[in-house]
């Protein structure tokens, strides 16, 4: 059942993103942005972590979830260590999505050429 | 002195800003090459190569657009049948920063050179300047190119390829190609008999994903400038053709000069839509670039022109003058438009 939810949710994200592509003028940079600042103030009020819960990868795949990942990592060090941690702690759960990124992204581009 | 008596001295000069050739410039050689989209579309047999890939065996794109650029113009004094030390001048352009594709061409070619930008106007831009080189006594030929390439443009204007970003309805697909003309002050060919030279016109449109629109407005303030000019219409020719207005920017020209009486009819055509079948391939709403008025007209027009299809065909090339910076700054984009008339 996880798997419907998760398609699903996932899909409702990505078809807002769509719409917002094709009906207005905000470029892929914009969407990326915004789709992540709300992800980090949903995950700040606890609200995206439900959605998490329900719909698994379908919430942690699209950006947003990348943004609720931010303020859960900035929230859990803040506790722990004070205001300090809401810096430290920002790449707390994301710091492997990133590297894994960068690392991949190096790899592809040593070994494959861009097609068009 | 009053601005009347000035042009009583500019005898070649009609109107507002159309400039009539006594001794008009002849087209004695072309040159063009397409990539392989461009290759795939309706006009394909009309180009001298067509390339299989981007790359043209270059390590980037914009090495390719130079290599591109640079091969057409040697067809084109091939063609001619003319040594490369006689043409006197070759003035070229593109759409990149610096336009260097320009540049670099003509550091391999090593002929005198002026680089020139009038983004996706470029070609009239140069056919203009060396009509009046020519005419003016100060050269016999003159080269005349520009290029464009999907990738190099996509690059600067928008993302780099790699990110694979999705591309609007109203957005233009880049051509990739290069065209070359070279000039003479004798010879056998079509002729560059007049030109008007286009005012800057913005209505503050911001869209970068919506050229066409940016650019009718230009487009239709050259037209009726060259009709006022001359007092011709346009019965006067057999082919009205604009350069990249594909098909959002040519219904709204044939809007805008409706309102002044103009009504564009079946010898109006754009070479965004000529180039491409744009139902099949896609190329959103058409072709844009340097390259697409220049290979449509040096390729697949003045093929026409030899057949005795069109007699006398009016090039409107259109360019849109933005930079990437300058838009994400907040400006709108400015367009302009220069015609050619080039007769059989």
């Amino acid at each position: 059942m996880i798997y419907l939810y998760a398609f699903l949710v996932g899909g409702a994200i990505a078809a807002v993103g769509q719409l917002l592509l094709d009906s207005t003028n905000l470029t892929p940079g914009h969407i990326l942005v915004l789709f992540t600042v709300l992800g980090a103030v949903a995950g700040g009020l606890d609200l995206y972590e439900p959605l998490i819960r329900f719909a698994g990868a379908g919430a942690l795949t699209p950006v947003s979830g990348f943004g609720a990942s931010i303020a859960r990592g900035a929230l859990a060090e803040a506790k722990r260590m004070g205001i300090l941690g809401l810096f430290t702690g920002v790449f707390e759960f994301t710091g492997m999505g990133i590297a894994v990124a960068a690392f991949f992204g190096a790899v592809v581009a040593l070994i494959a050429k861009p097609k068009v | 002195m009053t601005g009347k008596a000035w042009c009583v001295v500019a005898a070649k000069k009609v109107g507002r800003s159309t400039i009539k050739f006594t001794n008009s410039p002849i087209i004695v050689g072309t040159g063009t090459i397409v990539g392989p989209v461009e290759g795939k579309g309706p006009l394909a047999s009309d180009f001298d190569v067509v390339l299989p890939d981007h790359a043209y065996g270059e390590r980037s794109p914009e090495r390719s657009e130079t290599k591109i650029l640079e091969q057409a113009a040697k067809i084109a004094i091939e063609r001619a049948k003319v040594e490369k030390k006689m043409v006197d001048y070759y003035i070229a352009g593109d759409l990149l920063n610096q336009i260097v594709s320009a540049s670099y061409s003509a550091r391999q070619l090593a002929i005198p050179y002026l680089g020139v930008y009038g983004a996706c106007a470029t070609s009239a831009v140069g056919l203009t300047l060396a009509g009046m080189i020519i005419d003016g006594g100060f050269a016999d030929y003159v080269l005349v190119a520009s290029s464009s390439h999907y990738q190099t443009a996509e690059r600067q204007y928008r993302y780099p390829i790699e990110v694979n970003c999705q591309h609007k309805p109203t957005a233009q697909y880049t051509v990739t190609g290069a065209g070359a003309a070279l000039l003479a002050s004798s010879g056998s060919g079509p002729k560059v008999t007049g030109a008007t030279i286009g005012t800057v016109i913005d209505l503050g449109l911001k869209d970068v994903n919506d050229m066409g629109s940016a650019m009718a407005p230009a487009a239709a303030d050259t037209l009726l400038t060259h009709f006022s000019d001359t007092g011709h219409s346009t019965r006067d020719y057999d082919l009205i053709l604009t350069g990249d207005l594909a098909s959002v920017g040519s219904e709204m020209l044939k809007e805008l000069v409706k309102d002044d009486g103009v009504e564009l009819g079946d010898n109006y055509r754009d070479c965004g839509l000529m180039l491409f079948d744009t139902k099949s391939q896609k190329v959103g709403a058409g072709g844009s670039g340097c390259a697409c008025s220049a290979v449509v007209t040096f390729g697949h027009v003045l093929k026409e022109m030899e057949k005795g299809v069109y007699k006398r065909v009016l090039l409107i090339a259109t360019g849109a003058l933005m930079s990437p910076l300058c838009c994400q700054q907040g400006e709108s984009i400015p367009g302009v438009a220069h015609a050619v008339v080039i007769e059989a």
